[in-house]
């Protein structure tokens, strides 16, 4: 069980106190209806996916019920940042570099 | 190459098992195939097995970073059924099915499929709606599948709790008599064998570091940890890592990686007739050739390749399978492991071809790709010796999820009201 | 009842304390600190099961977890045993017994020393690795009916107990400082040290004391003192330490993520009356800052022709047994070694009385010192010398030996012995390290894979990690407990343990033992359990298995209880021999939870019955439960089903309750609907992006019906929504559906809609609901109601006030109506439900109603043709599908969903629509599913035009009707289908899908 930290709280949580929700960083479009069948479908379906560094969406729901964002590493699945909603995504490819040094 | 049977096995007793040979080669690359197929799991041999055999396509290789089989094939709770509920689903799992009933005989390779029927339990109102649909869509399309009452359920898995004393009491089960399990390692060696029977190379301990196109956008061939090795036409069956080989050609794909766990207890004597699954509680039990009970539990929430899960999603499904079936909570969990199982939007697969020209693609099977194995190769192979899906699979698009003709499984089982 | 084998003296079993206890029905005794193994063992029982593959006779080969043959059948009682409640694959080893406590061998029929299964071993020369994949396969209708039952029955061990089980389990949660894992003396030294610095300590221990090692280290000094004594020492400083929590009889079985470590705790099963309230076994979910591994080294068998015969043995096992338990493994035993610890063990064994017939060492050179104290205690020493065999079936009876040369084996001769021990060197226990993900390195010169870096917050010490010898033990394990609570910022000394004796053990030996037997004939067995031999890894790697995964899975070795235990090193030993490839190049297979087997229950701990999910009931639930009413399970809920009255079926029930509700007034628990208060400047704005309808312009005291889409277009949920004022709505969900559309909406609010200003609360928990439904619906509740004017034109249908019932009461009072009649829901504090609901109750029966349960609502709502979401619709449904357009706001931009709508296939000819059905004879009820076609008697594989979502008998249309999602389905109306059953085709019309009151003049009474 993953022990997550909540940048709202301050704290340490065990992982069951969240949920996860996905891949972070997929602005809804502010028209849908400007985009083609092809845009939005990528928008709805396709994920990075990646073997490596995710930000991914946490919820601390049994806890604040806030959105944050963290970066973890799907393999180790070490956390390596979280932040709050609204910050930018960190530089995935430079904390890789950072974490294989 | 040796055919397998008593009378070779008594054969080569009389020497001391010393004069069995290999049962698929160890070769070198070639510098260019007319297919290479990336994945060695069950489907990627099947795939490689049917193109030599339907198509007549020898020329091929299967490109494997591990070893043969030992990803998702190896690690599945082998439950085999075909009882899906929409049109295209029935018609992808209940083509293999009938591959299975035969398959031993087919690959001459004892895959011990075992026909103990796969009985699915349903716990609230929504739940016998749900299944009775079911049975009576496949009836429809000739798919085998029945509804038992309670008792009938008991006595056809006499281990079965159908009191009131449980948190969901049994209301009843849908039942498909022909379903099973079978040995999953075999079908990944029988298929190897098969495979190599015909010429096809096999290589393991190959990885697939990048897809080369030609000017044009089509595939030229793929760089290998031994490698480049060309080829036009390239299908990608690599499971969990599906995502990281497509985006290699610079396609993103609608799939998730979670880990799924499964565990088995100790082996005892035979004690559990049949297959049992449980939605609602989330269950799956059947006991193997070896006694071992083969427990199926769930997904972790979140994307990983680590093939580890929670401790928590194992615990969860043992609290169901003591709930169903109280005499089992003395059992003991003997061995715990996790799989990467890569999940579509709609829980469906994704078998077909893709944006760039000779890639093709066979994926997205989520929890419960090995009953579809020899179906899916079926088809996958056909699709890329025609350049064109088999009427099978010709649903299961990459382009669904643009349309919307979504082949949504899960989302015909949600509850609420 | 004779203990032949024991010791005169020694040992810390309690010899004042005799134990009496069954082993396949007979008696025997023993003390209170011994094992069933050395229990057994003093009567000189080695015999004690039958391996899995071969049914080979098998005797006790070690003394600790990674026991692989002497697994029993154990229950508390003979009776307990009789009525099928025994504990199937017990090790022997761990089993501390008790009076009255009763085992039974396994895999045997009709007994241990007669078996029938033993044919498999004659048959052994076809039974090799693999074989099942080559045969069996004809005639092909022979596999499930002959083959595999046969396959089956040989197979498997014990057997699974017959009844429920009544003992009980529990579980607990705990951080740490630091978790040692492993009492030896690494672990010791490990929690000495954190303790001492102030660290929060677990140590945990597998076995019944705590010690490891120096429980049976005889002439070893810490400290000037003995072991033992020291030992007790230690233990009483960490038990009297308030930070330290001591754990024996708890295997720490799996190491997750993030050091989240779980411990299996045995509890009561080693008492003869264990307190009924103590719970069987008891799960630790630890979250440990740190962890220290102190897991020790498992001795490796060594690989020589019949080296599985009862009486075969490890030597440190004997050593521990004559030491530990005061019992001599044989009256005559031969040593087979690769490994100076066995020469200790036989050492030990000779003072304690037993005859020491030979020391067979492989090596050609073993210490001077070994070989000069043997050579004083009179023991026949024999230098680079093999055991070649072993005579003897179900006991030990001569050992063969040979002499190893350039030229090959020779035979030495035979010796005539009752017991053989044997030790081919120590394999690091590395499995916990490898489980937290940690890499491992082959290290050559060992012979031996030892931890590599951590991954986690952990450390390894001792000889897990491959330090010998007690002093450098005691050392690692005191640097190990220092670094690690260092780490978590407490600050000591590490301590310094001043030790003697337990001399570390140099020497080792991996894979099979050269002999100069008929290599075709005689078989050395790789793992026990499985009755995998040094053949069938050969033969593996013949057929072309190249990786270690391959040849595990292909031969089972590793597969068995004790998880290649004592296997796995001598298997890849033999692999990469036959491969011809380095040790690290063939791999090694991956070490998975639990370390050892874990009861079932011990995962599940309390989960059963009512705790397996949480219940959520109603405040009404008691008063349903008096009036008879059945139960149905929708999510966590109870909902009352329906109230049969004198011996009403639920059929018959169901049509008195509609026909009240539609005569008269009903009263209906509507509790369980999902609620959410969404509050703001921009609430209406919010409500506008989520659901399909339009807000802006509801009127306050308003309700609407919501309509709320995924943002794939389908239908997700609905419900009521009313405005309570400008910048509040009190919004219904479904039951199920409550939790899934609050996520939804916090989801777009916190991570898509910053800009707007509302606040989300589920209420659900706040108000109690009470639907009172009928023409008689105003007259069943005026009286109750204290300031709400009620008159239709004051208070119409689809609005909500605000104010009291029953003198004071607050309630939010809707008019509305999922039946097609006039109604209201009473939303009112959970606390006053009951008394509300009685009062109700006391006019609606007056006025000649009925309570009615959720299938009376089914039927109607079906009757007036509304839909419940999960039952018309299923995922895969739009608004349109189920002729809802009039539901989307048509001027918004955008809300959730809209996009979606318009893709090709949602947008698409042909799609399924709801409709009704009716049956064209007015009698045949439909069954909910079934699918509907146009041919009568359909061929097989035609497709479906659609299926039924919902059937009923409607007391109202005084017929059966029916909802169902049919292809071009309003388009069809008027047309005749069928519906196919197995006993022939149902002739349905399609009709509009209302079946009372098309102009819902009813709701406006």
């Amino acid at each position: 069980m993953l022990l997550i930290h909540c940048p709202w709280c301050g704290i340490e949580r065990p992982e069951i106190e969240f949920r996860c929700g996905g891949e972070a960083h997929i602005d809804r479009p502010g028209q849908p209806g400007d985009l083609d069948d092809r845009q939005w479908a990528d928008f709805l379906y396709m994920r990075s996916n990646p073997k490596g560094l995710l930000a991914e969406r946490w919820r601390h729901v049994h806890g604040c019920g806030r959105f944050f964002n963290a970066v973890r590493h799907t393999v180790s699945d070490s956390f390596v940042c979280v932040y709050k909603t609204g910050e930018p995504c960190p530089d995935l490819e430079a904390l890789a570099r950072e974490g294989a040094q | 190459m040796t055919r397998f049977s008593f009378w070779e096995l008594a054969r080569k007793a009389v020497n001391a098992h010393q004069d069995w040979g290999h049962q698929w080669r160890k070769p070198d690359p070639k510098p260019e195939y007319d297919v290479i197929i990336i994945g060695a799991g069950g489907h990627g041999l099947a795939t490689a097995y049917y193109l030599a055999k339907e198509h007549g396509v020898t020329n091929v290789a299967v490109l494997e970073k591990g070893w043969l089989g030992g990803g998702n094939t190896g690690r599945n709770t082998t439950i085999v059924r075909s009882n899906y509920l929409w049109e295209e689903s029935e018609g992808l799992y209940d083509q293999a099915m009938d591959l299975w009933q035969d398959l031993s005989q087919e690959l001459n390779y004892n895959i011990m499929y075992s026909a103990r029927g796969v009985m699915m339990l349903a716990h609230t109102v929504h739940d016998v709606q749900v299944f009775k649909r079911h049975v009576h869509a496949n009836r429809l399309a000739g798919v085998q599948n029945e509804w038992l009452t309670p008792e009938e359920a008991k006595a056809y898995c006499p281990p079965l709790n159908i009191g009131k004393n449980i948190r969901y009491p049994v209301m009843g089960a849908a039942l498909q008599r022909k379903a099973g399990v079978a040995r999953h390692d075999a079908v990944a060696w029988g298929y190897a064998r098969g495979a190599d029977q015909y010429g096809v190379d096999i290589i393991q301990n190959c990885a697939v570091t990048g897809i080369r196109r030609a000017a044009d956008g089509s595939v030229s061939g793929v760089e290998t940890s031994r490698g480049f090795i060309g080829a036009k036409k390239v299908g990608v069956v690599a499971a969990g890592h599906t995502s990281v080989v497509m985006d290699m050609a610079g396609v993103r794909m609608p799939l998730e990686s979670n880990p799924l766990q499964a565990l088995v207890s100790e082996p005892v004597k035979p004690c559990f007739p049949c297959v049992v699954m449980s939605n609602t509680v989330h269950a799956y039990l059947s006991q193997s050739d070896k006694g071992e009970l083969v427990i199926g539990a769930g997904t972790d929430q979140y994307v990983s390749y680590s093939q580890t899960g929670g401790l928590q999603i194992t615990t969860h499904t043992v609290d169901a399978i003591c709930e169903l079936f109280p005499m089992f909570r003395r059992m003991r969990m003997l061995r715990n492991w996790g799989g990467i199982v890569d999940v579509t939007p709609d829980r469906s697969p994704i078998i077909g071809k893709t944006p760039v020209p000779g890639l093709f693609v066979n994926c997205g099977w989520g929890t419960g790709g090995f009953k579809a194995t020899p179906g899916s190769g079926h088809v996958f192979a056909h699709t890329i010796a025609r350049d064109e899906p088999h009427r099978i699979n010709a649903p299961f698009t990459l382009d669904r999820f643009r349309t919307g003709r979504l082949i949504d499984e899960a989302a015909a089982a949600a509850v609420a009201h | 009842m004779t203990q032949r084998n024991r010791t005169q003296e020694g040992g810390r079993i309690d010899r004042e304390a005799p134990v009496s206890f069954t082993f396949d029905g007979k008696r025997y005794q023993g003390f209170a600190g011994d094992t069933l193994a050395s229990a057994l063992l003093a009567n000189d029982v080695h015999l004690v099961g039958r391996s899995f593959k071969y049914h080979r006779p098998r005797g006790i080969v070690t003394a600790g977890s990674e026991e692989p043959n002497a697994l029993v059948g154990v229950a508390r009682s003979q009776a307990r045993h009789l009525s099928g409640e025994a504990t199937p694959n017990l090790r022997a080893t761990q089993v501390e017994i008790h009076d009255g406590l009763a085992a039974e061998s396994q895999n045997r029929w009709p007994s241990l020393s007669f078996d029938i299964g033993a044919v498999n071993d004659k048959l052994s020369p076809l039974f090799v690795a693999g074989f099942y994949y080559k045969t069996f396969m004809w005639p092909k209708s022979f596999w499930n009916k002959v083959y595999e039952p046969f396959i089956r029955s040989a197979a498997g061990l014990g057997r699974a107990p017959k009844k429920p089980d009544t003992d009980t389990y529990a579980n607990t949660y705990a951080h740490c400082d630091v978790l040692v894992a492993g009492s030896g003396p690494a672990g010791l030294a490990a929690a000495l040290a954190a303790a001492r610095s102030g660290a929060r300590v677990i140590l945990a221990d597998e076995q019944a004391e705590f010690g490891g090692s120096l429980l049976h280290e005889r002439g070893a000094e810490i400290d000037g003192k003995p072991a033992s004594d020291w030992l007790a020492g230690a233990l009483a400083e960490l038990g009297d330490n308030p930070r330290v929590t001591l754990l024996p009889r708890t295997t720490v079985f799996g190491y997750f993520n993030h050091n989240f470590l779980a411990l299996a705790e045995r509890v009561t099963d080693h008492l003869a009356k264990p307190d009924p309230e103590r719970p069987r076994e008891r799960m630790w979910q630890v979250r440990a800052k740190q962890v220290v591994i102190a897991s020790g080294a498992i001795e490796r068998p060594l690989v020589f022709p019949e080296n599985d015969r009862p009486g075969v043995m490890m030597a440190e096992a004997g050593r521990i047994y004559a030491n530990r338990y005061g019992v001599l493994p044989g009256k005559r035993i031969a040593v087979a070694t690769a490994c100076d610890s066995a020469w200790r063990a036989a050492f030990d064994i000779a003072e304690a009385g037993g005859a020491i017939a030979v020391i067979a060492d492989l090596r050609a050179d073993p210490p001077a010192d070994l070989v000069a104290r043997a050579a004083a205690l009179g023991v026949r020493v024999e230098r680079g010398c093999a055991v070649t065999g072993v005579i003897g079936k179900t006991r030990v009876k001569r050992v063969l030996l040979g002499r190893i040369s350039d030229a090959g084996v020779l035979s030495a001769g035979e010796v005539d012995v009752d017991c053989l021990l044997m030790s081919g060197g120590w394999t690091p226990n590395v499995s916990l390290h490898s489980q937290a993900r940690g890499k491992l390195d082959w290290q050559a010169d060992k012979g031996a894979f030892l931890p590599g870096d951590p991954v986690q917050a952990q450390g390894s010490a001792g000889s897990c990690r491959g330090v010998d010898g007690l002093a450098e033990v005691l050392a690692d394990g005191a640097r190990a407990g220092v670094a690690a609570a260092t780490a978590v910022g407490h600050e000591g000394d590490t301590p310094e343990f001043a030790a003697t004796g337990g001399e570390a053990g140099d020497g080792w030996w991996l894979g099979a033992v050269p002999h100069d037997r008929d290599a075709a004939r005689v078989r050395a067995f790789v793992d026990f359990q499985n009755d995998v031999t040094a053949k069938d890894v050969k033969l593996a790697v013949r057929e072309g298995m190249q990786s270690i995964e391959h040849i595990k899975r292909y031969t089972t070795t590793g597969m068995a209880t004790d998880q290649g235990r004592l296997s796995n090193m001598n298997a890849l030993s033999i692999a990469s021999g036959a491969l011809g490839n380095e040790i690290p190049q063939v791999g090694l297979t991956t070490f998975r939870q639990p370390y050892t087997p874990v009861t079932f229950g011990t995962l599940a701990t309390t989960s059963r019955g009512d705790l397996f999910d949480p219940v959520r009931k109603t405040p009404i639930h008691d008063w349903a439960a008096k009036q008879g009413a059945a139960f149905e399970d929708v999510a966590l809920w109870k909902r009352a089903w329906y109230f049969p009255k004198g011996g009403e079926d639920m059929h018959d029930a169901v049509a008195r309750e509609c026909r009240t509700v539609r005569e008269s007034v009903g009263l209906f628990d509507a509790t369980t609907l999902g609620k959410i208060e969404i509050v703001g400047p921009d609430a209406a704005e919010f409500l506008n992006r989520i659901y399909t309808n339009p807000w802006t312009k509801l009127g306050v005291g308003k309700l609407r019906y919501g309509l709320m889409l995924n943002e794939a277009g389908f239908i997700m949920d609905d419900g009521v929504v009313g405005r309570l004022a400008e910048d509040r709505f009190h919004v219904t969900t479904t039951t199920g559906g409550a939790p899934r559309v609050l996520a939804h909406m916090e989801d777009y609010l916190q991570t898509e809609w910053s800009d707007l200003d509302v606040w989300l609360t589920s209420t659900t928990e706040q108000w109690a609901v009470i639907a009172v439904q009928g023409p008689k619906a105003r007259e069943a509740i005026a009286p109750l109601v204290d300031d709400i004017d009620l008159s239709g034109d004051a208070f119409p249908h689809m609005s909500v006030r605000e104010g009291h019932v029953m003198g004071g009461i607050p309630c939010r009072l809707f008019r509305m109506s999922f039946t097609g009649e006039a109604g209201y829901e009473i939303n009112v504090p959970p606390s006053r439900a009951r008394a509300i609901w009685e009062a109700v109750w006391a006019n609606v029966e007056k006025l000649g109603g009925c309570a009615y349960g959720t299938e009376t609502m089914h039927v109607l709502r079906a009757e007036k043709g509304y839909i419940i979401v999960g039952q018309e619709t299923d995922g895969t449904v739009t608004p349109d599908d189920v002729g809802m357009t009039w539901a989307i706001g048509k001027k918004k931009p955008d809300f959730v969903g809209k996009r979606s709508l318009a893709r090709p296939d949602l947008v698409a000819e042909g799609r399924k629509q709801m409709v009704g059905l009716l049956t064209k004879d007015g009698k045949t009820l439909l069954e909910e599913g079934a699918q509907v076609t146009v041919e009568r008697s359909p061929a097989r594989g035609t497709s479906a035009l659609g299926h039924v979502t919902s059937s009923y008998r409607s007391p109202a249309a005084g017929r059966p009707i029916a909802l169902a999602m049919i292809a071009g389905g309003r388009a069809r109306i008027g047309e005749t289908l069928h519906v196919p059953m197995p006993d022939g085709g149902i002739a349905v019309e399609v009709v509009r899908p209302v079946f009372v009151d098309p102009e819902g003049t009813r709701l406006n009474v």
